[in-house]
């Protein structure tokens, strides 16, 4: 397998970036399309061929670094390499980034057409994906840190794409900052773990006998072990940037960037690098950790439901697929933390393999709602309704898409998950409830919204909604086809936690508890969406309380706007700039003035007048006097 | 040899020709020909530094020179440098250079601004090169006074009183280095008889009692120019009222004099009570850092902004230097190289800003991206650098720096540290707060729209100063390795 191939697929998408980024003010919009889905297109080709070449050699699949160079070097022993490395997971999600991202930049030269900002646009687009494919490819933590910083800031600037419009510029910042909240733990995971073990090597990390590692379980810090410690800071990071409850809120705004950037970013690619990451230290949370890797169960179970419910509530058809998307990470991380290692570890398999259908999936529901958008000019789903006459090809593939999330056989999500189902009931009953109630939220709300925009009755729509152009539509037809077939590949044969072939088979019970919890979610959506009806309004209405709580998403932007708004600003940065200048520097103008006053009145000692120069001598006789005789009687 | 002297011999002969200029253009094409010459010298100088330490010579200090000046008191006019200064040397020349481009609209009493501006510099060049702490110490004042005139005379605002307050402040600084310096000459014995000359010093073994007095001494001497918390305020006022090149220097390059004596003065010559006393410093090192990026959140004013940003910024490169060891120091030199960079960018984009909008409240502007693209993007690309974007120079120097303080065990370092690691999430939310309401949104004045674009020497001043940012930003090795090897001498 060549290097320099593999090399190709992240400095294509970075060329890109640099010429359109340079050149933005003077090339034409339909040049710069043409070189970002070119580089994207090449880059993609060599993703293919170093999956087929990677996979083709004989198991167990190793990990393979095919390039390092030294970046920095921090001490003697600890340095930092810009790498490349080949396993398992990384060229699995090498393919995936290349394939969504040509997927969503092809698209994106139909939807964006005649944007001002259209070559930027391709830019920013070419940056996050050179960024992604530098994240996953990350030989070391260090490197992948800084790809991850770079994703986050491709994010910022995607999300700002409208950036005269004061709600984008809003959620950009939102965004950038509770991530970069999240990373602040992420940083300070790393340097523990840097400093117990001494690299930043992912190789010797990984290693499950790395003495420095298993040394690090005897160290504890308030009763827990360092690196039990650094894993879960590691982990915040990983749950920052893929929206893990609490520190989801900024997923959901930031659907106010162009929906072919929600689609790549913020569903198919970006928002999966918290579960990459954690896939990618999973040896050491499995075997030395294993109070981490419960962290990580848990919050994947509880944002896996929370975003479940809220989904069942919200109107704007981009948020119901963001908090559907926080709910299916939900599962991927669920799936990590319940699974072991080597023929234990049905849940990592089935996490990466849910990860994968789940990019197509999601991509595709995205670009079918943007074409729905473009069509409609509106993202509240109350006024869409009877779309499938106009678009009858978007309904068509959005269909195909709402069948593969909701887990409905053949189609990719229904294996994928299946194995999830599977994983999380050989381990823990609790949490295998938990997703098979998420299952059925999934149908209901997904056909909540399938039914309510292609069925129900028409709008008055001020002028006919018109089908997409084949530029979109096409894109939208190949990740059709692949959230049928990406589910055929047998993904335990490549993609498993020690790279030795785990064999998986459909666990027939779970399948039919999960089809039967789909279809019923699937008929009650059906009940009361397929048609204009009032008993949704009835039913919300009687439980209004609790329903406003829901859809207001439990109020927690506004507790993070009390914290961040009156506590930080208006108690802690406000008082502070006060005190700096009131009182510190209050005490160097004192000081000055204090200097000025005393020698105001010292110079009258030296006024010139010959009756106060005799006063002064008076007085200082007279004190003299005085003290002598003190002195001498004592 | 004859390279160090031409880094103090050009600025100062571009100032006196400047006086015989007839007229401003005359006076700026001097000005920019003869920083030019210094910048190229400069690099001339990183290029011949590398080469002869590729070449096997490990000396300490390379292209070292003495002239005997006052044998009688010991004192030489001592110049070498390290890969420290060498690295601080070209910092200077690229403000410099980018600072000369960034007055060009100066008209008023334009031959005084640009010699005091020039001296000014001539007295950081002096200070890097020199060895000997008199010497040393004479170019430190060349480069305080001119300030006064500088902000007084051509700045803005409250100028007179934040020029004396500004003068005031950093005149008690050099007082306590007046008597440090001294402490240290009286207290040293090289061969019978006493030396300013640091390597000579650097060799002597103070008693503990001794460092113990003239290490804070020296330490908060410098620490004043290094804004050193509780004694920072003269910054914000200073800067603010400073007309834009000023303000690139001072921010620039002159606050850096102060971690640089820190460093070489301070921790190389007094290392037991450095390691005895850094908890008190690291104690205020740590608040500035933290205290400077709060403090920042509720500024309006853009100068202001950037001056608390500052505060905070150098409060890291003080707190990294107290780490006393290789790796945090070497973060704290790119710091300071990295900062000086951004925020000259910084300062000279206000300034840029400033002349069209007349106005530096964050909230009274609005959309500039729409109608300046190109001050805009560099105001982005400036604001990414502050907070440590991967990619561009403040990256590096802060995981350097992190990396660095984490080499200590005990609680106390690891809570200090993880207080300024939290740094990076407040300057997270400042920069974009700025970056949100100046930048984004709706244009919010009509007159806006017939703002000119940015001018040739505006793009010339920008350009340079973004490419160093993002050349040690994607490829910091050599600048990493170059300061670490002259680190060695200091703190071993």
């Amino acid at each position: 397998m060549s290097s320099t191939l593999t090399i190709l697929i992240l400095l294509l998408p970075f060329a890109a970036f640099v010429f359109n980024g340079l050149l933005s003010a003077k090339l034409p919009h339909r040049v710069a399309g043409w070189i970002a889905v070119g580089a994207i297109g090449i880059s993609t080709i060599l993703a293919w061929k170093t999956a087929a070449a990677y996979f083709s050699q004989s198991t167990p699949y190793t990990k393979q670094l095919v390039f390092s160079a030294t970046w920095l070097r921090f001490t003697d022993t600890l340095q930092v390499d810009m790498g490349i490395l080949l396993d398992p997971i990384s060229v699995m999600m090498l393919v995936v980034i290349t394939t969504v991202s040509l997927m969503v930049f092809a698209y994106s030269t139909s939807y964006m057409l005649g944007e001002k900002g259209y070559v930027r646009y391709f830019a920013f687009l070419s940056l996050f994906s050179f960024s992604m494919l530098g994240l996953v490819a990350a030989g070391n933590l260090f490197q992948l840190y800084m790809f991850w910083e770079l994703v986050g800031v491709s994010s910022y600037l995607l999300i700002g794409y409208y950036y005269d419009k004061p709600e984008a510029v809003a959620a950009a910042k939102k965004a950038f900052i509770v991530t970069r909240f999240a990373d602040f733990g992420f940083l300070v995971g790393i340097l523990v773990l840097s400093y117990y073990t001494g690299t930043f090597d992912f190789i010797t990390l990984t290693n499950p006998e790395n003495p420095a590692i298993t040394s690090m379980t005897g160290i504890s810090f308030m009763g827990i072990s360092v690196l039990t410690w650094a894993l879960v800071l590691i982990f915040m990071g990983g749950a920052g940037k893929s929206a893990m409850f609490p520190l989801h809120i900024w997923l959901p705004d930031a659907m106010e960037g162009p929906t072919p950037v929600s689609a790549l970013i913020h569903a198919a690619t970006m928002v999966v690098a918290g579960v990459f990451l954690v896939a990618r230290m999973f040896p050491v949370f499995v075997f030395h950790a294993p109070a981490a890797l419960a962290v990580v169960a848990f919050i994947g179970a509880f944002t896996l439901l929370f975003a479940a419910v809220i989904a069942c509530t919200q109107t704007d058809i981009k948020r119901i697929l963001a908090f559907s998307t926080m709910s299916q990470i939900g599962y991927m991380m669920l799936a990590l933390g319940v699974s072991g290692y080597a023929s234990d570890s049905l849940g990592f398999t089935a996490s990466m393999f849910h990860l994968f259908t789940h990019a197509f999936f999601k991509a595709l529901l995205f670009l079918g709602a943007g074409s729905v958008i473009h069509a409609l000019n509106t993202n509240d789903i109350r006024g869409m309704g009877g779309l499938r006459k106009h678009q009858p090809i978007t309904h068509v593939l959005f269909l195909i898409a709402c069948l593969a999330i909701a887990g409905i056989p053949p189609f990719a999500g229904f294996l994928s998950k299946d194995e999830i189902l599977a994983a999380t009931l050989a381990t823990n009953t609790f949490y295998f409830g938990i997703a098979t109630l998420a299952a059925a939220l999934t149908a209901f709300y997904m056909f909540r919204l399938y039914f309510t925009v292609f069925w129900n009755s028409e709008r008055n729509y001020e002028h006919s909604p018109h089908e997409s152009p084949a530029g979109m539509l096409v894109p939208m037809g190949i990740l059709g086809v692949g959230s049928i077939a990406a589910g055929l590949i047998p993904f335990g044969r490549f993609v498993t936690s020690d790279g030795q072939p785990l064999k998986t088979h459909l666990h027939m019970p779970v399948a039919i508890i999960s089809v039967t919890v789909a279809l019923v979610g699937i008929g009650v959506a059906w009940f009361f969406y397929k048609k204009q009806s009032d008993v949704p309004q009835k039913i919300t209405a009687s439980i209004g309380g609790l329903y406003q709580t829901v859809y207001r998403k439990f109020y927690i932007d506004e507790l993070y706007l009390f914290i961040t708004k009156r506590i930080i600003f208006n108690l802690i940065a406000k008082p502070l700039a006060w005190f700096d200048r009131q009182v510190i520097d209050g005490f160097m103008n004192f000081t000055a003035s204090a200097t000025n006053r005393i020698s105001a009145e010292l110079k009258e000692f030296q006024s010139g007048q010959l009756q106060k120069y005799a006063y002064i001598f008076l007085a200082g006789v007279l004190i003299l006097v005085v003290a002598l005789l003190y002195t001498g009687l004592n | 040899m004859t390279l160090l002297l031409a880094l103090i011999l050009v600025p100062a002969l571009t100032a006196l020709a400047i006086v015989f200029a007839g007229n401003s253009k005359q006076v700026k094409i001097l000005s920019a020909a003869g920083m030019s010459i210094q910048l190229l010298q400069s690099v001339y100088l990183l290029y011949a530094f590398l080469a002869e330490r590729s070449s096997g010579n490990t000396e300490p200090v390379l292209f070292y020179n003495r002239f005997a000046w006052y044998s009688s008191l010991h004192i030489s006019f001592d110049i070498g440098v390290d890969g420290i200064s060498v690295a601080m040397i070209v910092l200077t020349a690229i403000v410099i250079f980018t600072g000369i481009f960034a007055s060009w609209e100066v008209e008023e009493q334009y031959k005084e601004f640009f010699i005091s501006l020039i001296v000014l510099a001539t007295g950081v060049f002096g200070f890097f090169i020199s060895l000997d702490l008199f010497v040393m110490f004479l170019f430190f004042e060349l480069a305080v006074i001119p300030m006064y005139l500088l902000i007084g005379i051509w700045g803005s605002g409250k100028k007179e009183y934040s020029a004396m307050k500004l003068t005031l402040m950093l005149m008690a600084g050099s007082a306590l280095l007046v008597v440090g310096i001294l402490g240290i000459y009286f207290h040293s014995n090289v061969n019978g008889h006493h030396s300013f000359n640091i390597l000579e010093l650097s060799g002597q073994q103070f008693g503990i009692d001794m460092q113990r007095i003239f290490f804070p001494l020296t330490f908060i001497g410098f620490g004043v120019i290094g804004a050193l918390f509780p004694f920072h305020t003269w910054s914000p006022d200073g800067h603010s009222s400073a007309p834009t090149a000023v303000s690139m220097l001072h921010a620039g390059v002159l606050m850096k004099l102060g971690g640089y004596g820190c460093l070489k003065v301070a921790i190389w010559l007094m290392p037991q009570a450095a390691h005895e006393l850094a908890w008190i410093f690291l104690i205020l090192t740590s608040i500035s850092v933290i205290y400077g990026a709060l403090g920042v959140i509720s500024q309006t004013d853009l100068k202001y902004i950037n001056a608390y940003s500052s505060v905070s910024h150098c409060g890291l490169v003080l707190f990294a230097l107290l780490m006393l060891n290789k790796t945090a120091t070497n973060g704290a030199v790119i710091q300071m190289i990295s900062h000086g960079l951004m925020t000259a960018l910084f300062f000279a984009l206000i300034g840029m800003l400033y002349s069209r909008t007349h106005t530096r409240t964050v909230h009274e502007m609005g959309g500039l991206m729409k109608v300046l693209p190109f001050l805009s993007v560099c105001y982005v690309i400036a604001g990414l650098a502050s907070l440590g974007l991967p990619g561009l120079s403040g990256f590096v120097a802060e995981m350097t720096i992190f990396v660095g303080a984490f080499q200590h065990t005990d609680w106390f370092h690891r809570f200090i540290t993880i207080i300024a690691i939290s740094s990076i999430v407040v300057t997270a939310v400042y920069i974009l707060r700025v970056v949100g309401t100046l930048l984004m949104g709706p244009v919010k004045n009509e007159t806006y729209l017939k703002f000119h674009q940015a001018t040739w020497y505006e793009k010339l001043a920008t350009v340079t100063l973004i490419a160093g940012i993002i050349i040690i930003g994607i490829a910091p090795l050599w600048l990493s390795d170059m300061i670490m090897e002259s680190l060695g001498a200091i703190l071993d």
